[in-house]
């Protein structure tokens, strides 16, 4: 077989647009020049869909391991399902985490923020989907923290998420919010999504299924890749 | 049902947290041509980015990339994933040290098999970084390959002067050695493609 289908291309109006000045940053950093549109060759529809070592159980567990106690804050559990926009699953999927602790301080040295480390976190974990697409991680729910955008200007509480998939097509690094934030309608990051129910996949649902009883609140997440084209296309894009 | 597919966001500054380095080649044994591409990622001001952050996906020597989609009969190289995620230095500059890939195919073949196009030798390069909403993809192609001409993705890129942002040049003497950079936004700003 010489064709491949391809991944499908997502509407524009419900991914985050790279030109969006309320995000100060990307003033400098978005593009100005318009995208070459490609076909999907075997350099995309292939993909990396691991990084480094082979994860450990012990890394879905931010909770522990880093010091020699436990972190502080909310423990929380985040659970959910990796399928494609057709709902097919995605098994053995690599999730790569990191985020702020509780006081909304991340360990890095670029991060000067006046608010605790935490000794006992680090704020970096990994997971893996089982054969059904599902994944699990436990973490602390992270605070709320201030940058520079704008005159007091604070991200919601966030996680960071990165995911390969199946192909270089369906590379995803994206952020979890969590429900009732009352900071999200202000966040020039999430703002970049002009699709409002687009927007709304990024915030995790509070679920008492999976909340443990004296232990840690539970969050549903689901994480959505692109699906593919039904049928391989025959030739290649005419050139103009 | 068709899903909303999850949307993109920034990597933000702190990505180091939960990326480190991982090197294309993991063992010296790997067969394979070395090539070792230096440059720097830029800002629209052409001033570094020193938060960004580069994955490069590639072919092996022989044009097969590590991936169950990759229906050539070809082999694949024990222990060479063709991936590698790279950190720039605070001057932006990132250093990229793998094996020169081999010649893949484009899409598309007549009914007799015949006159299928292939792809010069290339790597596919994501770049993140704050400031960036979204990755952008790219790919970087390598000056002395006479299959460059007959690229059909490069063949995409009508503006000359863009086509050779996806070029790497040769840095001087030593073989294998290339220069290129990538420019986010501004004179010289890099083709990305929307893939």
């Amino acid at each position: 077989m010489a064709t491949l289908p391809g991944y499908r291309r997502q509407r524009a109006a419900q991914e985050a647009r790279y030109d969006h000045p309320d995000y100060r940053s990307t003033a400098l950093r978005a593009p100005k020049q318009p995208f070459i549109r490609l076909p999907h060759t075997l350099s995309e529809i292939t993909g990396p869909r691991h990084a480094g070592k082979p994860v450990e159980p012990h890394e879905a567990d931010l909770t522990k391991g880093f010091g020699p106690g436990e972190a502080l804050g909310q423990r929380i559990v985040v659970s959910g399902r990796v399928m494609d926009a057709d709902g097919r699953p995605v098994p053995n999927a690599l999730i790569e985490i990191w985020q702020c602790n509780a006081a909304g301080r991340y360990r890095h040295e670029n991060d000067t923020h006046d608010a605790p480390l935490d000794p006992n976190f680090g704020g970096a974990g990994r997971c893996v989907t089982d054969d059904q697409g599902r994944y699990r991680y436990v973490t602390i729910e992270p605070g709320a923290y201030p940058w520079r955008n704008h005159p007091n200007a604070w991200r919601p509480k966030h996680i960071h998420l990165s995911l390969f998939g199946t192909g270089l097509a369906t590379r995803l690094v994206t952020q979890m919010y969590f429900p009732g934030d009352p900071l999200i309608p202000h966040d020039p990051v999430l703002s970049a999504i002009p699709d409002k129910k687009a927007r709304e996949r990024l915030i995790c649902e509070f679920d008492w299924e999976t909340t443990v009883p004296e232990t840690m609140l539970g969050y549903r997440f689901d994480i959505v890749l692109r699906g593919r084209d039904a049928t391989p296309f025959e030739q290649p894009q005419a050139a103009d | 049902m068709k899903r909303i597919v999850t949307p993109s966001q920034t990597v933000g500054p702190y990505y180091r947290i939960g990326f480190g380095p991982v090197p294309a080649l993991t063992r010296p044994d790997i067969p394979g041509e070395r090539v070792t591409i230096t440059g720097r990622l830029l800002d629209g001001h052409g001033d570094p980015v020193p938060d960004g952050m580069l994955e490069t996906w590639q072919a092996n020597a022989r044009g097969k990339y590590d991936h169950p989609e990759d229906w050539q009969d070809k082999q694949t190289t024990p222990g060479f994933s063709g991936f590698g995620r790279w950190i720039p230095g605070k001057d932006g500059t990132f250093v990229i040290e793998t094996l020169r890939p081999g010649a893949v195919p484009y899409p598309g073949t007549d009914p007799n098999g015949r006159g299928r196009k292939e792809q010069a030798p290339h790597l596919v390069v994501t770049v993140f970084s704050r400031g960036l909403l979204k990755h952008l993809i790219t790919r970087v192609y390598f000056e002395d390959d006479p299959a460059l001409a007959k690229d059909p993705v490069l063949r995409l890129v009508k503006d000359e002067a863009r086509r050779q942002t996806l070029i790497a040049k040769r840095n001087g003497a030593q073989p294998g050695a290339y220069h290129w950079d990538v420019r986010l936004q501004g004179p010289g700003e890099t083709v990305f493609f929307d893939v």
